[in-house]
């Protein structure tokens, strides 16, 4: 009988010391969540400044992010520069700062389709002296219409041929964040 | 320390007497006794083998025999977990003896259906792994050693997370019961392998189908019974084993030791702990970066039984960390392409015992406490406690602060209580019922600040069961019911878009709690309640002492789990975004089976055959696609199908002399999705192995085996492949992530002998896993797309008994 007893002790108190609490549980605003990119694009010699955005509000949700192109001029260089933000949190959180603080595990990469354009990595090197890409510029073709896309990517590979370049082939790695902006170039 | 002891064997003594006669009306009578104590042993079969008569004994340990024919005459006795033991005798006229049988009295405390040969059930398809075999495992997984059994295959993510799968079904449809407590660790999850230590079991039985009643009734797959190590009673005894093992692939090294300890007064007391550590596996052509694993368990049991009553205490621990291969892990689509046309892994690094994300830690925690008293004439009751911690943690590729910060991490916390009855006073009618009330809770730490996979839930479930089995002269039949009870209570935020999207604010605007927890996420309080039905029916006929037939029918109602329930979210392995649906209901199982057998000295035939009709089976496909800022990913919904699986299994094992065994095990298996009309996803393709094994006991029982394993290529697969679009390539790719790979043939080699120095025993084996490094994918592997499977594998394995 004791036994019993023995058993019994444990079985009550192994339920008392779990009570479970009916508070409601924590929200998560998930503060890594790249909502935004924004690239400012600013002509070199003067001219109109160029805001192309992308904007996710609902992180990995089943909203589409709404994406705005832009138009640019005809065989003209442009210097840019890339902000990525999280606007679930409040104030905003800039997430370009945690990309410029580990530069050796990300870089960007940039691709024109059906139009024109070169692009050059510009900016600070990350500490193995290779591109990060924040900042770079475009130098603009002919006149046309078409897409930009703008990857990032988390530990891609830099030492593969062409990587440095600009060259996403061999980057391995995963995708942080890829937008496709509409581009009109007149 | 005194070793004289063969610890797991069971010794049988008899006085032997030979007179003459000559006709058919002997008896042959006597008793089983215990060895140590003469107590008498109940439930003994003996069994006249060349004559097709058996009994069993009966409370006091007595048995008779009637109308037994003179001449020689084959006698099988045999107990719970002892090898049956034969004797051969001359019958001139009735015989009385008095059959000594050494045994571990914990088995006659088992609240199982006695079988001859220590199975767990007589009227189902059920196999048992012994010891032996299991040893050959040691430094591999519960999943690896569950696939010797024809039928019994894995769902693997990569070669160290494997998940047993029983005739085409795992995860929540195969219970897991480890010294007797059903495992509760999160076993929803493909990537969640089961958390036992394989070197903590004795042996291992698999139930195929919801036939064991009295575990569970929701095991619409089957049923695997870990037994742990068993302490002898009676008996003041110190034995322990120790096994080593070396790798060459995966520099793996792991070592297991156990110690047990008995008293004559009926004390027990026993441990055994296990560490495991491998770095980087090999392909045939390179290294699988990313894929070590660091393992820890111990399991530690006292208590004290007697034949009246006792009682146990059992506590075990299980801690895995478990490298993902670098390369599986995809940022969107766009990686999930290039992964996939890339002959060989994007990522291939030195080898490394470092582990880095992605990588699993889990950890689970398992303490039982029970207690059992005999009524003389009546049965045994049993009660028993237990809780289960099951910590899961899982790591991602993160940023900045993040980066060491885990990105799932689980508490699953479970209590449970059963009783059981068991009345075997008469042998050959046995009872048993008994009920179980279980509490569990899930707390996701929101300290990950990932958003939840599996919300934060309190569980209630009650069962209840009762069994019956009647012994007939050739016949045995046995039927059980048990009705299950589960509510849910869950906690869990959406996100707007997806709770609109899934048309939730029509059909559960109720459940809302916070309609603003934040600017896009609500809060909701769904709560769940499913009553389930099982049965189970089946009858073995000895039709003489060769062949036997056994069928069976099930009936297993299984409610659906939080992740068919509340999955909701981004699944980076296999780049895509999976959901729950909170419409769910119970899906239900109708599977008929029937066995063959045939045993002979030379020859041995078991043929399994199963159909099993699922409606409302639970099934997760494609059903859109969704733009994120990373870029695209494809929808995969949890849907309810109407589903049948058939097959057949079959064993084959030929032993033309003493010294050589040809055996044959294959499997077939067909899976379709009735309502689609198309095959089901992730059915085992045909498999046969065939291994011929030279033995010979009188060279220090020398043993070498040649075995071939054929897995054929699965051709019957549901076409999931989508068209995505990708930005890069400013085009539409087809995205292939049906098609299953080739057929593969794998050849497996090894030996080994015994040898004693001074009192203690020692076995050296050695084997070549894959010899001609064949490079190989598995269509159930979730990193088949990434990479090759294992590639050659020397092993060295030294195991010391004392």
């Amino acid at each position: 009988m004791k036994h019993i007893k023995l058993l019994a002790v444990l079985f009550i108190s192994a339920f008392t010391i779990t009570s479970c609490s009916d508070d409601d549980p924590e929200v998560i605003n998930e503060p890594e969540v790249i909502t935004t990119m924004k690239v400012e694009l600013t002509p070199n010699g003067g001219g109109d400044k160029v805001t192309l955005l992308s904007k996710d509000a609902d992180g990995t949700g089943s909203a589409a992010p709404v994406v705005t192109g832009g138009t640019l001029v005809a065989n003209k260089t442009y210097s840019a520069v890339i902000t990525l933000l999280n606007e679930l949190e409040s104030p905003a959180e800039n997430i370009t700062e945690e990309v410029a603080e580990e530069a050796d595990e990300h870089q960007f990469f940039y691709k024109a389709n059906s139009i024109t354009s070169t692009f050059t990595y510009a900016g600070t090197n990350d500490s193995n002296g290779n591109p990060v890409g924040i900042n770079f510029t475009v130098a603009t073709g002919a006149a046309g219409t078409g897409t930009y896309v703008i990857t990032l990517k988390h530990e891609p590979n830099k030492s593969a041929a062409g990587v440095k370049d600009g060259d996403i082939t061999n980057s391995g790695g995963e995708t942080d964040i890829q937008v496709r902006f509409p581009i009109t170039i007149q | 320390m005194k070793s004289k002891n063969i610890v797991f064997a069971c010794i049988l003594l008899l006085l032997s007497s030979i007179v003459t006669g000559q006709n058919c009306k002997h008896t042959f009578s006597g008793i089983v006794e215990d060895f140590h104590n003469k107590s008498p042993i109940v439930g003994a079969t003996v069994f006249i083998k060349n004559q097709n008569k058996y009994t069993t004994t009966n409370l006091e340990g007595k048995f008779s025999l009637p109308n037994v024919c003179s001449g020689k005459v084959i006698v099988e006795i045999s107990h719970i977990s002892c090898e049956p033991q034969t004797i051969e005798l001359n019958i001139v006229k009735s015989v009385y003896k008095i059959i000594d049988l050494e045994h571990h009295e914990e088995e006659l405390n088992e609240v199982n259906i006695k079988g001859a040969i220590g199975l767990k059930t007589k009227t189902a398809q059920e196999t048992l792994i012994k010891t032996q075999t299991l040893e050959k495992f040691s430094d591999a997984s519960l999943g690896d050693a569950l696939k010797n059994i024809t039928g019994v295959s894995s769902i693997n993510t990569g070669n160290s997370i494997v998940k047993p799968v029983i005739n085409g079904l795992h995860s929540s449809r195969v219970l897991v019961s480890f010294n007797n407590v059903k495992l509760q660790d999160q076993e929803w999850g493909i990537e969640h392998a089961p958390n036992v230590d394989i070197n903590a079991a004795e042996s291992i039985s698999v139930i195929k189908g919801a036939n064991a009643l009295q575990y569970g009734g929701d095991a619409i797959g089957g049923v695997v019974i870990i037994n742990p190590t068993k302490s002898i009673i009676d008996k003041d005894t110190l034995y322990g084993k120790n096994i080593f093992s070396q790798q060459t692939n995966g520099r793996l090294f792991s070592v297991t030791t156990s110690l047990n300890k008995s008293y004559k007064n009926g004390w027990f007391l026993n441990g055994q702990a296990s560490f495991k550590r491998a770095g980087d596996f090999e392909a045939a052509n390179y290294n699988l970066s990313n894929t070590g694993i660091n393992s820890k368990a111990f399991t530690f049991n006292t208590g004290k039984k007697q034949f009246e009553n006792g009682f146990e205490l059992f506590y075990s621990y299980l801690s895995n960390k478990i490298g993902i291969l670098a390369a599986s892990h995809s940022g969107n689509v766009a990686d999930l392409v290039d992964a996939i046309k890339s002959p060989k892994p994007l990522r291939i690094n030195d080898f490394s015992y470092v582990i880095n994300n992605p990588k699993q830690n889990v950890t689970h925690h398992l303490l039982k406490t029970s207690y059992y008293k005999r009524f003389k004439g009546f049965g045994k009751l049993s009660l028993q406690y237990d809780f289960q911690l099951n910590n899961r943690l899982e790591f991602d590729k993160r940023r900045g602060s993040f980066k060491n910060l885990q990105a799932v991490d689980l508490d699953l916390t479970t209590h449970n209580f059963k009783a059981d009855f068991n009345l075997d006073a008469d042998p050959n009618h046995i009872y048993k019922f008994g009920f179980s009330g279980l509490y569990q809770n899930n707390f996701p730490d929101p300290a990950t600040q990932v958003r939840r996979l599996i919300p934060d839930y309190n569980k209630f479930s009650f069962g209840t069961y009762a069994i019956a089995e009647f012994k007939f002269e050739n016949l045995i039949v046995s039927g059980g019911v048990r009705y299950d009870l589960e509510h849910i209570n869950a906690k869990k935020f959406y996100l707007q878009s997806r709770w609109n999207d899934l048309n939730y604010q029509n059909d559960f605007n109720d459940i809302v709690i916070n309609p603003s927890a934040t600017a896009s996420q609500l809060l909701t309080n769904p709560k769940f309640t499913y009553h389930n039905i099982s049965t189970s029916l089946g009858a073995t006929y000895n039709l003489d002492a060769k062949n036997s037939l056994m069928v069976n029918y099930g009936l297993a109602n299984r409610a659906p789990n939080p992740s068919e329930l509340f999955s909701d979210g981004l699944h980076h392995s296999a780049a895509r975004i999976e959901i729950g649906d909170l419409r769910m209901q119970t899906e239900t199982s109708n599977r008929f089976s029937a066995s063959y057998s045939y045993n002979s000295d030379k020859l041995n035939v078991v043929v399994e055959g199963f159909y099993n009709h699922i409606k409302d089976f639970i099934y997760i496909e494609p059903t859109g696609e969704e733009k994120t800022n990373r870029g695209v990913f494809p929808v995969w919904s949890y849907k309810q199908v109407n589903a049948q699986l058939f097959g057949v299994d079959t064993n084959i094992s030929y032993q033309p002399t003493n010294n050589f065994v040809l055996t044959n095990k294959s499997s077939l298996l067909k899976g379709r999705d009735l309502s689609g009309n198309r095959p089901l996803i992730d059915i085992p393709p045909f498999k046969t192995v065939t291994s011929l094994v030279f033995k010979k006991e009188n060279w220090k029982n020398f043993h070498a085996s040649i075995e071939s394993e054929f897995n054929a290529k699965q051709n019957e697969y549901p076409d999931n492949n989508f068209e995505a679009y990708l930005p890069l390539y400013d085009s539409f790719v087809l995205v292939d992530i049906s098609t299953p790979p080739s057929a593969y043939h794998l050849l497996n080699f090894s030996t080994g002998f015994d040898f004693n120095m001074s009192k203690t025993k020692f076995n050296l084996n050695f084997s070549i896993d894959n010899v001609l490094n064949k490079s190989y994918r598995t269509y159930l592997d979730r990193l088949r797309y990434f990479a090759d499977d294992l590639g050659r594998n020397f092993k060295i394995q030294l195991k010391i008994n004392y």
